[in-house]
C-alpha cells in the first residue's frame, strides 16, 4: 500500500486480534468479528498508532471480514480503547513524501471500516483520542463506556484531525458541534467529551456502564442488526449553521493566541468548511495534505516537543536530591494572609491534609486569610466535589493567628509576605527562634533572593525559594531556588511538597526573579520603554500578538498589579543590571494609585483607561509594532542567554518549561527558545541557536 | 412464623475450564456480570429493596477476597445501601448462600435477597494455599485420604464394588450426552449470562456457553482414560467433574413479597438439610442430608419428581442412586447433565443444580417436588427440596 513507510524501530506496536463472537445470546442470529486492539501494556501506556499498529489493523480488519460475519467491531484492551498516532513517530518524519505517506496509510486502514458492505461498530471502552477516536468516527456506530473520555486533541498540539475526522465528523454532529469537539475543545485547555457529552453531541450512539460494557455493546449490536434499534442520521449539508460555526472557531483561536494566525486552527476551521460538499476520497487527500504541511513544520514539531517537555517533567525533577531525604511535613505555616499567601495556605492543605498556621500583622487581616481559605473548602462543598465531613476536617486544620508563635512544631513555612529583604531577614530570624532546626523556611519571594534572606541564621541550610505563580491553584509550575547553602534535605522536602501539590518543578539558581519573572520582566520592560519613548500603548502592548502570547503585556500587567511590577523593575534594577530600566511612567501610575492601563467599559470591552494615559512619558522616539516586538524579543534573547551561561537553569529546556508553565506560553513557540530559533533572532543576537535543529524544529537535512 | 420462601430466577456465567477461558478474566468481574445479568432479567425488582447479597467462594483471598458478597455489590453498582457478605461451604457454597438467605427470608428478616457463589479455580488452584492442622493425621481424625477429593471418590467405588468404573463411566457419557442434547434445545443457554473474556493473546472475546463439554466422547475413549488417583483405580478425568471457573446468582424472595411486586416464581423452597459423613467417603454426604430433608419435608423418597445432583465424581451419583434405589439412567435425575460435563466450579454449583431444576419444573407441570444435592469435602451433604409452582395437580 505504501512502500516508503517502514515502521519506526522503536514503535511500540498496538496490535490488532480479531475473534468471532456469536450473537445469538443476544438475540441475533449471525457473529460479530470482534478486532482488540492492544499493545500489551498497561493503561499507563496507551494504544497508539505508528505505521506497524496501523499494518496489524489492517491485516485484521482483512482476517475480520474474511470471516464472513454479520458485522465487525474493534475495541480497547481494558481501560483504553486507543490514544491516537505515535507521536514519537509522527516527529521523526523527515519528508514531506513521508509525512503524506502516514496520512493516507492511516486514512486507507480506517475508511475500511466505513466503507464496508456489512455494518461497523466502535466499542469505545476508555481514552479515545485522536486518531483513536477517528478509527471510530470511520464505523458505522459507535458505543462507549460511561467512564470513557474522547477527544480530538491535534489542534491543542498543533495538528488537525487528519485521519478523517476533520471530514467525518462534521458530516455525522454538524457543523456547531464539530468545531466544538475539534477547535474549541482543544483551545479549551484540551478540554475532553465524558461520554455523557458524547452521547449528546452525537459523536456516540449508545453509552454503557463498564462493568459489562463489551456485552451490552455486543447486544446493541446486536438489535442494530435486527433492525430492532435504529439509528437515525441527519444530513447537515443544509444546516445553516455553518459560517457561523466556523466564525465561532476563528474566533475562539483568534481569543486564545491573542491574534497570531496558527496555523493548526485555521487549517482544522478549513477542512471542516470543506467536509459539507466535498467526496470523502477529496476531503481525505485534503486531509493528508494539510497533516503532512504541519508535520513538516518548525512549529509542530515545537508543540510536540514542548508537549512531550511537559509530560515528562511532571514526574521528574531535574537536578534534584533523591528523594528518601526528604523531611515528614506535618505542619505548615504560612507566613501573610494576604491573597498569595491565603492561595498558598490553600493549596498546602488541600493536598498536605495537615495542620496549616496562617499568621499576619492583625487579626483582621488574619481572619480574612483563614475565611478565604473556609469560603473556597465550602465552594468544592457546593459543587459536591468535596463530602462535608471532609471539608469539616480542612477547616478544622486551619488556624490564623497574630502570634507567630503559632509556628512552634512546624516543618515548613512559606514566607509571602511584602518584598522588601530586610522584612524577611528579621522574619526568618525570628522563626528560627520558634521553630525546630530542620523546619524548611520557604519564600515565596518574586524578585529577592533567598540567600539573602539566608544570612545571619544559625541555620541557613534549611532556606530555600518556594515561588509560585498566580493564581496558584491553576499554574502548573513551582520554582524551587537553592541558595548555595540550602542543603539536600532541604530541597528534597521542598520537592516532595511540591509533588504533593501536583505541580511541575524547575530547580533554579538563586538569583532574582528567578527563572520566569526574570524573562517576563525584561520582556515587560522594553515595552514599557517603547511606550516611554512615545510609543502609542496600543501599539507596544498589541506588537506581540502576532506570535501568540495568551495576555498582552498589559494584561498581565493588569494581573500582576503595576505596583507589584514596578518594585520588582526596581529590585532588578538594582540587583541585575542598568538594563531593567524603571519606567517613569510606571512610577508616576503607581504614585497615583492607577491599577490598570485597560478598563472594562459599559459594552464589556477592554479601552484604554483615560487615567492612565495621563500619565504615560511622552517620548518623541516611537516605534512601530514591528520595531518594539523585535526589540522585546532580542531583549528575551540575551536575557535567556544570559541566564543559561550564569545557569539560573540547568538546560534550554528547563527555560521553555518554566515558561510554558509559568507563563502559560502556547506549545507552538516550544516554550519560547524554539521559538526564538526559528525567527533567527538566537543567532542575530548571541551568533548560536539554544537548541540543536531537530530536537524541537525540522532536522537540519531539511 | 416461618414465611414461604421461593425462588424468583436464577443465573448463571459459563463456565470454562480452569486457565483458559477465564484466564485473564477476574473471578469478582464474572460475579459481576452474572449479578449484572440477573438484575437485567428482573426489571421488577427494585435494587434498593434488596435487603442482602450472600456470595460463596471455597477460596476467600485474591479476586475472591475482601468480602466478595459485599465487594460484587459495589462492582455491580448495586446501591451502597445494599449489603453483602461472604460465604464459605466449599462445593456447597452457594447452596449455603441460598438455604441461609431463605432462612432469613423465611423468618422475616428479609424480603427480598442475592445468593450465589463463584469460583476460578485457574486463579486458586484446589489445595492452594491449605493448611491442614497437623492433629488431623498425627491423631487420625481423618486418614489422608479425605484431604484429597479424588481418593474420596476411589474410596466410595472400594466401599460400593457393584458400583464399578463401567458404570460410572456410562453414567458420565450419560451426563455429556444429556449436557449435548440441552444445548442443542437451547435449554441451557437460556439461562447463560455473556461474560466478557479479556485474553492478552487473542483479544476480547464474549463467553456464551460452557467450555468444559465433550459431546463427542465415547464410551471407549472414556475406558481409557489414566486413573490418577491411585494405580488401577475406577476415578478418571472423564467421569468426574473439572477444574472450573465460574458463577451463579440466584434472586430469591418472601412468596408474599414476589406475589405483590408480580415477580414470577420458579420453585418454592420445601426444607433443606446438611449432613456430615465420615470425611474419606465425603461424596456419601447427599445420602444423610437428603434423608433428613425427606424427613423434615414429611415426603418419602417417592415424592421427588426431579433430582439435580452435583457429579463431582459420578461414583457419588451412584452411590446416592443406589442407596435410594433408583436406576443410573433414570431419566428424572439431572435432566440436562451435570457437572461431569459442564464443570463445577465449587462454590458456584449449588445455584447451577437450583436453575437446572426450575427449568425442570417449567417442562414437567405433572412433577411436585424436586430435589437438589451435592456433596462437600471434609463429609458433608447438602440437599434442598423445593416444590414445583406449575405443578397442575396431577401424579
Amino acid at each position: 500500500m505504501t512502500t516508503q513507510l517502514e515502521g519506526a524501530p522503536e514503535e511500540v506496536v498496538t496490535k490488532s486480534f480479531v475473534r468471532e463472537i456469536s450473537l445469538k445470546p443476544f438475540g441475533f442470529d449471525g457473529s460479530l468479528a470482534l478486532i482488540t486492539l492492544d499493545n500489551g501494556l498497561d493503561f499507563n501506556r496507551p494504544n497508539t498508532f505508528g505505521v506497524a499498529s496501523l499494518q496489524s489493523l489492517d491485516a485484521a480488519i482483512t482476517e475480520a471480514a474474511s470471516r464472513k460475519p454479520s458485522a465487525i467491531a474493534i475495541t480497547g484492551k481494558p481501560f483504553i480503547f486507543a490514544a491516537g498516532a505515535d507521536l514519537t513517530g509522527l516527529a521523526q518524519l523527515a519528508s514531506h513524501e513521508q509525512a503524506v505517506a502516514i496520512g493516507k496509510l492511516g486514512h486507507d486502514v480506517f475508511r475500511r471500516l466505513g466503507e464496508m458492505d456489512i455494518p461497523t461498530f466502535a466499542f469505545i471502552n476508555g481514552l479515545a483520542l485522536g486518531g483513536g477516536l477517528e478509527v471510530g468516527l470511520h464505523c458505522k456506530y459507535r458505543t462507549m463506556a460511561t467512564t470513557a473520555m474522547a477527544g480530538l486533541p491535534e489542534v491543542f498540539l498543533g495538528l488537525v484531525p487528519g485521519w478523517g475526522g476533520a471530514y467525518l465528523l462534521p458530516k455525522l454532529i454538524g457543523p456547531e458541534r464539530a468545531v466544538q469537539v475539534i477547535v474549541l475543545n482543544p483551545l479549551n485547555n484540551n478540554t475532553m467529551l465524558r461520554a455523557k457529552d458524547a452521547l449528546a453531541l452525537g459523536v456516540v450512539d449508545a453509552v454503557f456502564e463498564p462493568a459489562d460494557f463489551l456485552e451490552r455493546s455486543a447486544a446493541f449490536a446486536a438489535s442494530v442488526l435486527k433492525g430492532s434499534k435504529k439509528i437515525e442520521r441527519a444530513d447537515y449539508s443544509d444546516d445553516p449553521n455553518w459560517d457561523k460555526a466556523i466564525a465561532t472557531g476563528k474566533a475562539a483561536a483568534q481569543k486564545k493566541y491573542g491574534g497570531a494566525d496558527i496555523a493548526a486552527p485555521r487549517k482544522a476551521l478549513e477542512l471542516i468548511a470543506a467536509s459539507r460538499t466535498t467526496s470523502a476520497s477529496t476531503g481525505f487527500d485534503a486531509e493528508d495534505q494539510t497533516l503532512a504541511d504541519l508535520t513538516m513544520s518548525d512549529e509542530l514539531r515545537a508543540s510536540l516537543y514542548a508537549f512531550n517537555l511537559i509530560q515528562k517533567k511532571r514526574k521528574k525533577v531535574e537536578g534534584a536530591p533523591k528523594p528518601a531525604l526528604a523531611r515528614k511535613v506535618a505542619k505548615v505555616g504560612i507566613v501573610g494572609a494576604g491573597l498569595m499567601a491565603s492561595q498558598i495556605a490553600w493549596i498546602m492543605l488541600r493536598n498536605l491534609k495537615c495542620p496549616v498556621v496562617m499568621t499576619d500583622l492583625d487579626q483582621e487581616r488574619v481572619d480574612k486569610g483563614v475565611a478565604w481559605v473556609h469560603a473556597e473548602i465550602d465552594k468544592l462543598v457546593e459543587k459536591k466535589r468535596m463530602a462535608p465531613e471532609a471539608a469539616g476536617r480542612l477547616k478544622s486544620l486551619v488556624s490564623g493567628s497574630t502570634d507567630q508563635g503559632a509556628y512552634a512544631g512546624s516543618d515548613f513555612i512559606v514566607e509571602a509576605i511584602f518584598e522588601e529583604l530586610s522584612l524577611k531577614q528579621e522574619l526568618f530570624r525570628k522563626l528560627e527562634k520558634i521553630v525546630s532546626p530542620e523546619c524548611v523556611l520557604a519564600t515565596n519571594t518574586s524578585s529577592l533572593m533567598a540567600g539573602d534572606m539566608a544570612r545571619g541564621l544559625e541555620h541557613p541550610e534549611r532556606v530555600i525559594g518556594f515561588h509560585f505563580f498566580n493564581p496558584v491553584a491553576v499554574m502548573p509550575l513551582l520554582e524551587i531556588a537553592r541558595t548555595t547553602e540550602t542543603n539536600d534535605e532541604t530541597t528534597a522536602t521542598a520537592i516532595a511538597v511540591g509533588k504533593e501539590l501536583k505541580k511541575t518543578m524547575v530547580i533554579t539558581k538563586d538569583s532574582p526573579g528567578f527563572l520566569v519573572n526574570r524573562l517576563l520582566t525584561r520582556f515587560m520592560g522594553e515595552i514599557t520603554d517603547a511606550i516611554d519613548e512615545g510609543t502609542p500603548i496600543e501599539v507596544a502592548d498589541n506588537s506581540m500578538r502576532a506570535i501568540g502570547f495568551p495576555m498582552t503585556p498589559f494584561e498581565l500587567l493588569g494581573l500582576v498589579g503595576p505596583g507589584v511590577m514596578l518594585h520588582v523593575t526596581e529590585s532588578f534594577n538594582r540587583d541585575l543590571g542598568p538594563r531593567y530600566r524603571v519606567s517613569p511612567t510606571m512610577q508616576r501610575i503607581v504614585k497615583e494609585g492607577v491599577r490598570a492601563f485597560y478598563i472594562k467599559g459599559e459594552d464589556g470591552k477592554y479601552a484604554p483607561n483615560p487615567k492612565a494615559m495621563e500619565l504615560v512619558e511622552k517620548g518623541n522616539k516611537p516605534s512601530t509594532s514591528e520595531q518594539v516586538r523585535e526589540r522585546a524579543l532580542r531583549a528575551m534573547t540575551e536575557e535567556a542567554r544570559m541566564m543559561l551561561d550564569e545557569g539560573v537553569v540547568s538546560s534550554a529546556a528547563e527555560m521553555d518549561l518554566g515558561m510554558l508553565l509559568g507563563a502559560g506560553w502556547p506549545l507552538v513557540l516550544g516554550g519560547i527558545l524554539p521559538y526564538l530559533d526559528r525567527i533567527g533572532i538566537s543567532e542575530a543576537v548571541c551568533g548560536k541557536r539554544f537548541h540543536p535543529r531537530g530536537v524541537a524544529s525540522l532536522p537540519q537535512t531539511l | 412464623m416461618s414465611r414461604s420462601v421461593v425462588l424468583v430466577d436464577a443465573v448463571r456465567s459459563p463456565f470454562g475450564k480452569a486457565g483458559s477461558l477465564y484466564a485473564e478474566t477476574r473471578a469478582d468481574d464474572i460475579m459481576v456480570r452474572v449479578l449484572r445479568g440477573l438484575i437485567e432479567r428482573n426489571p421488577l425488582l427494585n435494587l434498593s429493596e434488596i435487603d442482602d447479597v450472600a456470595i460463596a467462594a471455597a477460596t476467600q483471598t485474591g479476586d475472591q477476597g475482601m468480602n466478595i458478597g459485599r465487594s460484587v455489590a459495589l462492582l455491580a453498582g448495586l446501591p451502597n445501601t445494599v449489603p453483602g457478605y461472604s460465604i464459605d461451604r466449599w462445593c456447597a457454597g452457594a447452596m449455603t448462600a441460598v438455604t441461609t438467605i431463605s432462612g432469613a427470608i423465611a423468618m422475616g428478616a428479609y424480603d427480598l435477597a442475592i445468593a450465589g457463589g463463584v469460583e476460578h479455580m485457574g486463579n486458586h488452584p484446589i489445595g492452594h494455599l491449605f493448611d491442614p492442622n497437623p492433629r488431623y493425621l498425627a491423631e487420625k481424625i481423618v486418614e489422608t485420604d479425605a484431604l484429597a477429593m479424588g481418593n474420596t471418590a476411589e474410596r466410595l467405588h472400594d466401599l460400593f464394588p457393584h458400583l464399578t468404573r463401567e458404570r460410572a463411566d456410562k453414567y458420565a457419557l450419560n451426563s455429556q450426552l444429556k449436557t449435548a442434547k440441552a444445548y442443542e434445545n437451547g435449554g441451557i443457554q437460556r439461562d447463560l449470562i455473556p461474560v466478557a473474556t479479556r485474553s492478552s493473546e487473542f483479544g476480547w472475546g464474549i463467553a456464551t456457553a460452557d467450555e468444559p463439554p465433550r459431546p463427542t466422547t465415547t464410551l471407549e475413549a472414556l475406558s481409557a482414560l489414566k486413573t490418577p488417583f491411585r494405580a488401577a483405580g475406577r476415578v478418571s478425568a472423564g467421569n468426574s467433574a473439572g477444574l472450573n471457573d465460574g458463577a451463579t446468582a440466584a434472586l430469591l424472595a418472601s412468596e408474599d413479597r414476589a406475589l405483590e411486586l408480580g415477580m414470577p416464581i420458579k420453585a418454592r423452597l420445601v426444607t433443606f438439610a446438611f449432613a456430615g459423613v465420615e470425611p474419606e467417603i465425603m461424596g456419601y454426604g447427599p445420602v444423610p442430608s437428603t434423608h433428613k430433608a425427606l424427613k423434615k419435608a414429611g415426603l418419602d423418597i417417592s415424592d421427588i419428581g426431579l433430582f439435580e445432583i452435583n457429579e463431582a465424581f459420578a461414583i457419588q451419583v451412584l452411590s446416592f442412586l443406589d442407596h435410594f434405589g433408583i436406576e443410573d439412567d433414570d431419566p428424572r435425575v439431572n435432566l440436562y447433565g451435570g457437572a461431569i460435563a459442564v464443570g463445577h466450579p465449587l462454590a458456584s454449583s449449588g445455584v447451577r443444580l437450583m436453575l437446572n431444576l426450575a427449568r425442570g419444573f417449567e417442562e414437567h407441570p405433572e412433577v411436585r417436588f424436586g430435589l437438589t444435592t451435592m456433596c462437600i469435602g471434609l463429609g458433608m451433604g447438602g440437599s434442598v427440596i423445593w416444590e414445583n409452582p406449575n405443578w397442575n395437580g396431577e401424579e
